[in-house]
């Protein structure tokens, strides 16, 4: 057996490649789902009604999609360029800083303008956590998966010493939680008694934005000859360090909005559990999504999903919710399988 | 002896109605020969033209969709390299595959003797050995590190470690691309005592002239197909390339050298802790309307050179004029748009970027002209009205239906970046290896660019490996060895002999401007 690479990848099946991705890791699961006793059909109609069913199933998917879709256009960017940026958590804890230091009313702006502004202080604050990352890799060849990731860990301490600490809100009644952002830079709800906040309507748009930079401007086409081949980019005169410096306050940046979203939307107020592990969670987004800006939002919706239908799930077919990390890993393995399988075919001789 | 004498009519290999398709592509379609004992067969074709495909096929590393393959009257099995080599079929690839950090004995036992038996055999073996490279002239120290030898040597080895395996039948890819012309005469001499003992060699070629100093019959590919078998004897030049390109060539022909005002001067260059080979104290004048070439081994410094001569990489003294304006410490994207044309050795790994579209590629090095963005916006339509006149412009073909380059053939990716660089009315051409690896069709319409922009008054710098090509188009010509440029000659006043010795570091002057 040996793989032959196929020429010419229609449209359509690189379309359908995330879908068939998909089918593989849930009927992979159903075997764990059988080895706990479980209908299978029942479990996986009770897991989609808990994601999709209903209106409250709905915007708590939405609600959760939204950090997810930040974090993954963070590393579908960064990838894209070859900046391996594992830092999403960390970056997303630094935007959540910027804006509990600066909107728990040290600034106070009216709130057309207070929500930009929060979203610009965290936008630099990631931007430039990652920009440390970045420069030691450029200027000084340190690999930035481990300083990236590292950092991760430095940023969260941090918080937990902020919290229990300087930032902690007397009125908290001892629980490690920063004051409230201030009512002018919350971001409001969007559909009535539920959690969905417009923080949505700003990842959609730049997931949109991000798409169209990458695709049709300058910057974009410096990024993608740079990911794609350095070495021809570096000759062909781009200035490839400045590329990839743009890269990094992009990602960095994108990563941290999804820390406005969590602090000034869905909770209100930093803790050190707002994330439980967006960063992370959007580099399977991103890979899920083929890196594509616009798949980054379709890919997020369904690991939300996963993750708040599973907790239904286990509540209605008793088995546990762990199910939900089982099948968005598998669906990221057979994504990858199935995306070397579009690209190549097995040959027996 | 000539090898024709000893030619025998019993075929050692018969290929018989042998087909098979990649997808859309027929790359090989119902090729019938056979091989004699004791014959020297040289394969021709352009690139694509399936001769690659075919060997890989004999060697078994693919199967064929349909014909049969008989190795001495029996059956070959299809699919299987170690059946292949115990029958007696070695093949010598164009990169070799040696351990660099082992011995030549080391290499040669690889693969053949069970690695925990090699203490028992290798004074066998070193016998075996010794009496192979004295008897076919292949002279190698047994106990030399592969990283210490030359290009040569290591060519050798790899002949010696198919004839350990007793093979009866020899592929060699395009075995003079590296060598000297002294070496290339010493492979030939060897080769022609291998089939004076009844071998049979099989030698893939790009290179008329030496096809037919070597080979006793030309089997001519064209798109899979046999375009041809050809007797030397009884063949010419001409009648090959016709049959190869399946057209006439046209003939190349060299304007006179009108030598301009100097465009590039190197005055006392030097490049240390270069990722390759080191350069000392190069001295160059580029002038208008003038090509200067550089022959050489490779790795003798001719792409630190180009590196430097593409503002790649910077000198560490000495200085760079560039119309009499010091260009030394230059980023690449100053010495484009001072109008200096660089064609890659490396044309899939620097000279594209594989994964984007052909447009895209065609605009790499000025996209951000006003033409093609606006306000940091890529215009879309500008550059693929841009990119459909060039493709028609530079006969790039494939481009309709290419997604991206890299699907492209290996001469239309060269067309594509002489495209981008030539339609810029250059000043410099720096062309490095432009037509390695192309079929003769391409080569020469590369060369007619070249020649065309020469006549437009462009200072054109090129290093090639192919000695044919420097003196069908250079006006001067430089040596380099070991990191060192010879002074200049005139093409006129050289000849061959010559400047294959220079290329082993024989008779070689250098000039000291500082002197």
């Amino acid at each position: 057996m040996r793989l032959e690479r196929r020429q010419g990848v229609s449209l359509g099946m690189r379309l359908a490649l995330p879908a068939i991705a998909i089918g593989v890791a849930l009927a992979i699961c159903s075997l764990f789902l059988l080895w706990a006793g479980a209908n299978v059909g029942q479990a996986y109609f009770s897991l989609a009604k808990g994601a999709f069913g209903s209106r409250f199933a709905l915007t708590e998917t939405l609600t959760r999609a939204t950090p997810l879709i930040f974090t993954g256009l963070a590393a579908a960017v960064a990838f894209r360029a070859k900046l391996w940026n594992i830092g999403g958590e960390g970056q997303l804890y630094v935007g959540a800083m910027a804006i509990t230091f600066f909107g728990t009313g040290l600034i106070t702006l009216p709130p057309a303008l207070m929500v930009p502004f929060l979203f610009l202080v965290a936008v630099l604050g990631g931007g430039l956590l990652l920009l440390v990352s970045t420069v030691l890799k450029t200027w000084l060849r340190v690999d930035e998966v481990v300083t990236t990731l590292l950092l991760n860990f430095v940023v969260l301490l941090l918080v937990d010493y902020l919290l229990f600490g300087p930032w902690k809100d007397p009125m908290a009644l001892g629980w490690p939680q920063a004051a409230r952002i201030v009512e002018e830079g919350r971001l409001s709800s969007i559909v009535p008694r539920s959690r969905l906040h417009t923080g949505l309507l700003f990842a959609l748009g730049s997931a949109v934005v991000v798409w169209l930079l990458m695709r049709f401007t300058r910057w974009g086409f410096e990024i993608r000859a740079v990911g794609h081949n350095m070495k021809a980019a570096q000759f062909s005169g781009i200035p490839v360090k400045w590329a990839v410096i743009r890269t990094a306050i992009l990602s960095g940046g994108l990563a941290a909005c999804a820390g406005v979203t969590e602090v000034a939307g869905t909770k209100g107020y930093l803790t050190v559990d707002i994330s439980p592990g967006f960063g992370y969670t959007g580099i399977a987004v991103a890979m899920l999504a083929g890196l594509n800006p616009l798949g980054v939002i379709a890919a997020a919706v369904f690991f939300a999903g996963i993750y708040n239908g599973a907790d239904s799930m286990s509540r209605a077919m008793n088995v546990s919710n762990y199910i939900a990390d089982v099948i968005t890993a598998t669906a990221l393995l057979s994504m990858l399988v199935c995306s070397l399988l579009v690209h190549y075919r097995l040959r027996r001789d | 002896m000539t090898p024709r004498e000893n030619a025998t009519a019993l075929p050692v290999l018969e290929i018989r109605s042998v087909s098979k398709r990649f997808g859309n592509l027929q790359a090989n379609k119902d090729l019938t020969f056979s091989l004699a004992g004791g014959e020297v067969l040289a394969l021709l074709g352009e690139n694509g033209a399936g001769k690659t495909t075919l060997m890989n096929i004999l060697f078994g590393h693919y199967v064929a969709d349909s014909g049969d393959i008989f190795f001495e009257g029996k059956p070959l099995p299809q699919g299987s390299p170690s059946a292949s080599l115990g029958l007696g079929i070695g093949m010598v690839h164009q990169h070799f595959t040696l351990g660099e950090n082992l011995t030549v004995l080391e290499n040669v036992l690889l693969g053949t003797e069970s690695l925990f038996a090699l203490s028992q055999k290798s004074a066998e073996a070193r016998e075996k050995l010794t009496a192979l490279s004295a008897r076919f002239g292949l002279q190698v120290n047994p106990d030399r590190l592969i990283s210490d030898l030359s290009v040569g040597e290591r060519q050798r080895v790899e002949i010696l470690k198919a004839l350990y395996r007793d093979v009866r039948v020899l592929i060699l890819d395009e075995p003079t691309a590296v060598l000297t012309p002294q070496e290339s005469v010493q492979l030939f001499s060897a080769l022609r005592n291998m089939v004076s003992e009844g071998m049979s060699i099989i030698f893939i070629s790009h290179k008329l002239a030496e096809t037919f100093e070597i080979a006793n019959r030309v089997v001519v590919l064209r798109r899979g197909e046999i375009a041809g078998v050809f007797d030397t004897q009884a063949t010419s030049e001409q009648e090959l390339a016709h049959a190869m390109v399946g057209r006439a060539l046209p003939k190349v022909d060299r304007p006179p050298a009108a030598a301009g005002g100097v465009v590039m001067a190197l005055q006392g260059v030097s490049v240390r802790q270069a990722e390759e080979t080191n350069l000392y104290d190069i001295n160059l004048t580029l002038r208008a309307g003038e090509v200067v070439g550089i022959a050489g081994v490779s790795g003798n410094g001719q792409r630190t050179l180009t590196s430097l001569l593409g503002g790649d990489i910077t000198a560490s003294a000495g200085e760079l004029i560039f119309d009499g304006t010091p260009v030394t410490n230059a980023s690449p994207r100053r010495f484009i748009d001072a109008g200096v044309a660089r064609i890659p050795e490396d044309r899939n790994d620097v000279g594209i970027v594989g994964e984007m579209s052909i447009p895209e590629n065609l605009i790499i090095e000025n996209y951000r002209d006003s033409a093609f963005q606006r306000a940091g916006w890529m215009q879309g339509q500008n550059i693929e009205e841009y990119s459909q006149e060039l493709c028609g412009v530079f006969d790039i073909r494939g481009a309709d239906e290419a997604q991206q380059a890299k699907e492209l053939s290996g001469g239309n990716i060269q067309k594509l970046i002489l495209a981008r660089v030539l339609s810029k009315q250059p000043r410099l051409i720096i062309a490095s290896q432009p037509t390695r690896g192309l079929d003769v069709g391409a080569q020469s319409q590369v060369h007619q660019r070249l020649l065309d922009a020469k006549r437009a008054g462009a200072a054109v710098f090129l290093v090639s490996e192919d000695l044919e090509e420097l003196f069908t188009l250079c006006d001067r010509l430089h040596v380099m060895f070991e990191g060192r440029l010879s002074l200049s000659m005139p093409i006129e006043e050289v000849d061959i002999e010559h400047i294959g010795l220079m290329m082993t570091g024989k008779n070689f002057e250098t000039h000291n401007y500082a002197a």
